[in-house]
């Protein structure tokens, strides 16, 4: 193949419990290591067994980080993977498979194929599981990595099973080496990316890893959740961490108590977050609107994925932002954010612990399936730029909880730091935290420090969308959250120098200057992850924007964005 | 205040209280108001949780820190409340229908994780605030505006679902025999774990068949024969009815606590709110994602 290209989109497929997961982390381990670029991310089924699922590996010289649907080499653990991905095969598609998964499938050609008995030399090594590290080992002969990085890798990857399984691997790694490089030395099939050393020192990892991660630079020592795909990894990454940064776990029987747990954590003065997805959310509403009267700070991510109820349990979507934004009976002020990359999820999450604190709101960061499972290699963050302002004050005698101020935020105080009483009530309250039904003077001014005086206060903290592509657009292309790689890169790809992408990564309130930004377009767009156009909404809403339905590009299937898919939008609005 | 001067009103806000003329929650909250005076806790150490209901209404009423939350969700508040500052006193008090029914869940859970709290669950049998409705706790047979043929589910029995549950402290007091009461209540809050009391008190506006002389006459005390560290006999105590038992009715020493479980507190036993990011720590832990 003479294709001269930066990236190659490696996609390993097969059933739930045969292996994609570790050659994914095989491959991604040996590739970053030796220098290359790498995005990843997997689609599976909700299921532990069986099914068929994939992992799409983009190696390249450039940085990369969003979904192709181009398949540039497949590897298929079980015969059904060539169905499950047969619309994202084509004439250039390289396969590298065993043989006997060859039998019955038609429409490929003799020059696309590289058949090697996997499972036979897997067999003579010791037993049929080393058949993917054989695999694995052809990969890497035909990238023509230095075995002593995979030897690393693998030694580190089963380092918990012995010395002889480690030897094991190696040897049948060492196998499919020797195969992969005789394809590149017959001339078969060659890649001639280039690798940069420092790649080597960049970090991996995923969109939940990203947000636990920035939970913990936030100050968070307390989550109570109660696991729910797609979110849990966020839960799991903190409570893998939990003994060295001193943080509370708690399993929680149900989401509300979750919520109610969290709310009172950070009463009492800890950092918590709720994490969680679209259905696990809905039960915590009412907890949102307790925080919203207590005034008591909360972080709280969503996940999100497809519903209505169970919906599509492993798939993603953006269909969450309305139950968001109107979350919580009654009237309260709030953030919203939507982390577009990796380096964002990190500091809006760490950021939202900080915001929660001083405006005692809850903040909310939206990720969806597609962002919390993808990864990329990213520079290590910059950890001078985070700090975890604690907002808390030291209580004196005369302490009033809900003191009425200038601006509307009275100094919160936590109980047992100070001589003060901190009470707070869910019910309508005096300054004091007192029950009260004084419609003449305490409820309004109480709902002006809520809503109005707060929304204010956080209208001038709010953080401007961001502007790639063209600096002197025509057309700008709005999306929010995770779509923010996919349509860069499109944008990139296309290379107009009338369109630019408009991306938001706060979704309310929001920044002051949007209208004018969007005002500047002929034309604006928008792509978004749901049916209805959420955020078109709140732009209608907000700013006064009506983006015609023509021009408003819903996917609502369950399946991520592909660089393809937005070209193919761009082609379209250019013509 | 003189360190020994503690006095139950010490312990009352001076405010209108809204329960009706002859309520069982004024009796339970001077119950203990006393017994926190005897104990000489410090207002600023005590922190009450609620739910919503006419009982949660006591840390309206009652002077410490406050945390008035959501209907049946007073206990995971508390529990989170201990957990981040284990130098706090933290006291629960709401209804039977606000502890038992839309916190069933939590109930079950909280006792499972033996947060260091005091659970008092003001039990009239009856839903007062929303006017008369039957509780998890009603008989069977009372008619109720809802419930119009009669009460016809089986009645929610706390104490064998605490004891089941391996709740480390569990006891019934009843309002109106406060001597009793007071001590159980001192002991349920000195008891290190989770603590249940579950409270017989009466309402006089909308429970025509629980009143104070029926309690009065309904109820003993359990005396010196029933071994509080015999768990089958407590389970066999629990389910008396006819004449119910009053006093503690199990308790183990000893069983480690939600905070004592928790690695939060293995190296270190400051609350929560005192400490700092270790930003070292936070390098390293990103710097060991170089690999997946």
């Amino acid at each position: 193949m003479e294709k001269k290209v930066s990236d190659i989109s490696i996609v390993i497929a097969g059933a739930a419990g045969q292996g994609v997961q570790t050659v994914e982390e095989l491959l991604v381990g040996i590739l970053k290591m030796s220098g290359y670029n790498i995005y990843a991310t997997k689609e599976y089924e909700s299921r532990v067994r069986g099914g068929s699922n994939s992992t799409e590996i983009r190696v390249s010289s450039n940085r990369v980080s969003t979904f192709v649907n181009r398949i540039d080499i497949l590897i298929p653990l079980n015969s059904a993977a060539f169905s499950h991905v047969e619309s994202r095969l084509s004439e250039h598609s390289m396969i590298i498979t065993d043989p006997s998964l060859l039998e019955g499938i038609q429409n490929l050609k003799e020059e696309q194929i590289i058949s090697f008995p996997f499972s036979k030399i897997a067999k003579d090594v010791g037993s049929k599981i080393y058949a993917n590290v054989v695999a694995v080992g052809a990969i890497a002969g035909i990238f023509k990595t230095d075995p002593k990085i995979a030897k690393n890798v693998l030694t580190n990857r089963f380092s918990s099973k012995g010395s002889k399984i480690i030897d094991n691997n190696y040897t049948a790694f060492l196998k499919g080496y020797e195969l992969g490089k005789q394809v590149v030395e017959n001339g078969k099939y060659a890649i001639n990316l280039s690798t940069n050393n420092n790649i080597a020192d960049e970090i991996l990892l995923n969109g939940n890893q990203a947000v636990g991660l920035g939970a913990i630079a936030g100050g968070c020592n307390f989550i109570s959740a109660y696991p729910m795909s797609p979110s849990t990894g966020a839960l799991q990454f903190i409570a893998a961490n939990s003994e060295e940064f001193g943080i509370i776990i708690d399993q929680a029987e149900d989401e509300i108590a979750a919520i109610n747990k969290n709310i009172a954590a950070w009463y009492t003065g800890a950092r918590a977050l709720a994490s969680t997805s679209g259905g696990g959310f809905a039960l915590m509403t009412e907890g949102v609107s307790l925080a919203g009267i207590m005034e008591n700070p909360i972080v709280i991510h969503i996940a999100q994925r497809p519903g209505p109820a169970t919906g599509l349990p492993t798939r993603t979507a953006q269909e969450d932002l309305n139950l968001a934004l109107y979350a919580g009976h009654g009237e309260f002020a709030r953030i919203i954010f939507a982390p577009g990359t990796i380096e964002q999820a990190f500091y809006l999450t760490q950021k939202a612990f900080n915001l929660a604190d001083k405006y005692q709101i809850p903040v909310f960061i939206l990720t969806d399936q597609n962002f919390v499972d993808g990864y990329y290699n990213i520079p290590k963050f910059d950890l001078s730029k985070i700090k975890v302002e604690k907002a808390f004050i030291k209580t004196e005698k005369d302490y009033l909880r809900y003191k009425f101020t200038k601006d509307g935020l009275s100094p919160r105080g936590i109980p047992g730091y100070g001589d003060g009483l901190v009470r707070a009530d869910s019910d309508e309250h005096t300054e004091a935290g007192q029950i009260t039904e004084d419609m003449e003077y305490i409820r309004p001014e109480m709902v002006k420090k809520r809503y109005y005086k707060r929304l204010k206060l956080l209208e001038d903290v709010a953080d401007k969308p961001e502007i790639v592509g063209a600096a002197d657009f025509s057309t700008l292309v709005v999306c929010w959250g995770s779509n923010y790689t996919v349509v860069k890169e499109a944008i990139e790809e296309f290379g107009s120098k009338e369109i630019a992408m408009l991306h938001f990564h706060q979704l309310f309130p929001l920044h002051p200057n949007t209208k004018e930004i969007l005002n500047k377009a002929k034309k604006v767009i928008i792509i978004e992850n749901n049916a209805s156009g959420q955020f078109a909404n709140v732009l209608k809403l907000y700013c006064d924007l009506s983006i015609p339905e023509k021009h408003k590009y819903l996917n609502y299937t369950g399946k991520l964005f592909a660089v393809e898919d937005v070209l193919d939008i761009l082609q379209k609005e250019a013509n | 205040m003189d360190f020994n001067d503690f006095n139950e009103n010490d312990y009352d806000m001076p405010c209108e209280k809204a329960w009706c003329p002859g309520c069982g929650h004024f009796t339970a909250q001077k119950i203990l108001r006393q017994a926190l005076a005897e104990l000489k806790i410090p207002n600023e150490k005590l922190v009450f949780v609620s739910g919503i209901g006419q009982a949660a209404k006591l840390p309206q009423y009652t002077k410490g820190h406050m945390f008035n939350g959501l209907h049946g969700r007073s206990l995971p508040a508390a529990m989170a409340i201990k957990a981040c500052n284990p130098e706090l006193t933290v006291i629960v008090n709401s209804g039977d229908g606000c502890s038992y029914g839309e916190g069933g869940n939590h109930f079950l859970a909280q006792i499972a994780r033996n947060a260091d709290i005091t659970q008092i669950v003001h039990n009239n049998m009856i839903y007062g605030l929303t006017k008369g409705q039957a509780s998890p706790t009603s008989l069977k047979g009372m008619k109720t505006p809802v419930q119009v043929s009669g009460v016809t589910n089986e009645p929610f029995n706390p104490l064998a679902v605490a004891i089941a549950m391996g709740a480390t402290f569990v006891a019934r007091i009843f309002a109106g025999n406060m001597a009793q009461a007071k001590e159980v209540i001192k002991q349920a809050i000195q008891h290190k774990g989770y603590a249940l009391v579950d409270t017989l008190v009466q309402c006089v506006s909308m429970n025509k068949l629980n009143t104070f002389k029926w309690y009065k006459e309904n109820t003993y005390e359990l005396d010196d024969s029933h071994d509080v560290h015999d768990k089958k006999a407590a389970f066999a105590k629990s389910l008396e009815t006819g004449k119910y038992p009053t006093g503690i009715f199990y308790k183990v020493e000893g069983n480690p606590t939600f905070s004592e479980s928790s690695v939060a507190y293995k190296n270190d036993k400051s609350p929560l709110y005192s400490r700092n990011l270790d930003m070292n720590k936070l390098e390293k832990l990103i710097i060991s994602k170089r690999k997946r």
